[in-house]
């Protein structure tokens, strides 16, 4: 249980690396707290942007199995990225540092929070951080973007997909658990499709040679 | 903050880890479980306390899962807390963790290379979704529509073009909002 497994890739694309699970730890507090009105762009910005722990293709396909599991879906790409460099302790530290100090912050903001919404300054700077959340989100998914041009669906079911699960969500506000479950499996099948005729195109070539 | 015997302690950690294995895409797809629980069923917290939980975890740094020991701390305080969170995430980060165990371990097999594949672009549609949700407040509000595009587009601008860390802009856009200009 206390090892990760071994085929999966140890570092990131320029062969960084978190050093100790206290270095993880520390990370994943740094980007927590950094994490107004969301922190899954903070994360992306932070591990594979800045760190370089991870490629974009690597966290995309990381936070997709996140989303699919039930629990927060940051706790589980921090677990999963915890997880593949130091095992379950590794996991450990991600998910502590990703919750420990923005759970004393959260608490304590409960505490006073009577006091603190009569400013009017206050509610213009959440409004303000809620713009800039907003930003970062968007940047992150023009990024993601790119990554889906390897995708073995090709351009148009990528964009079917992805255009589907947008409408979903921004027009027809459905749960998001339907759009997971109900555009997830329909493109597994799909890929599953594509990854036989993939596979077949590959092993006809080999033939031939 | 009010505080409960250790009996409904220990119904508010079951209900919690309960919850934990049905949250798909999240804490806050059980939000309308834990509101009929919480305010409705036990009568623990009231209606504004509920709204102002969901806020606070909003506005403060961290995922937003902290909602759940906000619920737990209006309950029951610090032990409410502590077994608000370990509830929601026990179940479920055990579940994650043998689950991605065992796709790692098979990841070139078609299943698990089809499942990572046919989950990549509805993933990528679903993180634009979120980023118009979150800037369609700001579009129905006239009076700081104009400043609010600006600080979008000009974070989006940043964080495409530049390695700059993401505290700076919250703060610039903390800044401008005090001040009235975004």
């Amino acid at each position: 249980m206390s090892t990760p497994s071994p085929d999966v890739a140890p570092s990131g694309p320029a062969g960084n690396r978190p050093a100790s699970p206290f270095a993880l730890f520390i990370a994943f507090s740094l980007l927590a707290l950094q994490g107004f009105g969301g922190v899954l762009a903070v994360a992306q910005r932070e591990l594979v942007d800045r760190r370089g722990w991870l490629s974009r293709g690597e966290f995309v396909e990381l936070y997709s199995i996140a989303q699919m599991l039930p629990g927060p879906n940051v706790v589980n790409l921090s677990l999963m990225i915890g997880d593949r460099y130091f095992g379950w302790r590794g996991a450990l530290a991600a998910i502590t540092g990703m919750l420990f100090a923005p759970f004393l912050i959260v608490i304590a903001l409960a505490a006073g929070y009577e006091r603190l919404a009569e400013y009017p300054a206050v509610a213009g700077a959440l409004r303000g951080m809620g713009a800039v959340a907003a930003g970062l989100i968007l940047a992150m998914a023009f990024k993601m973007l790119g990554t889906l041009r390897d995708n073995l669906l090709g351009p148009w079911l990528c964009a079917l997909l992805g255009l589907a699960s947008l409408v979903a969500i921004a027009v027809f506000r459905l749960p998001l658990a339907w759009i997971v479950i109900g555009l997830g499996l329909l493109g597994w099948g799909l890929a599953r499709w594509r990854v036989a005729v993939v596979d077949a195109r590959a092993a006809r070539t080999g033939e031939g040679r | 903050m009010n505080t409960l015997p250790a009996g409904d302690l220990l119904a508010l950690f079951l209900h919690f880890l309960t919850l934990s294995l049905l949250s798909i895409g999240g804490a806050m797809s059980t939000a309308p479980e834990m509101h009929r629980y919480f305010v409705v069923e036990r009568g623990w917290i009231g209606e504004a306390d509920f709204t102002t939980a969901i806020a606070l975890a909003q506005a403060a740094p961290g995922p937003n899962v902290l909602f759940v020991p906000v619920l737990g701390f209006q309950a029951a305080g610090l032990p409410g807390a502590a077994a608000a969170l370990v509830g929601i995430l026990l179940p479920s980060t055990l579940l994650s963790l043998g689950v991605s165990r065992w796709g790692a371990s098979r990841r070139d097999t078609p299943l698990v290379r089809a499942f990572t594949a046919g989950l990549a672009p509805v993933t990528v549609g679903l993180v634009f979704a979120t980023g118009w949700l979150l800037a369609l407040p700001f579009l129905g509000d006239p009076a700081h529509r104009n400043g609010a595009l600006v600080l979008i587009t000009l974070t989006a601008l940043v964080t495409l073009r530049t390695k700059l860390a993401p505290i700076w802009m919250i703060l610039v856009g903390a800044l401008l909002g005090a001040a009235g200009i975004a």
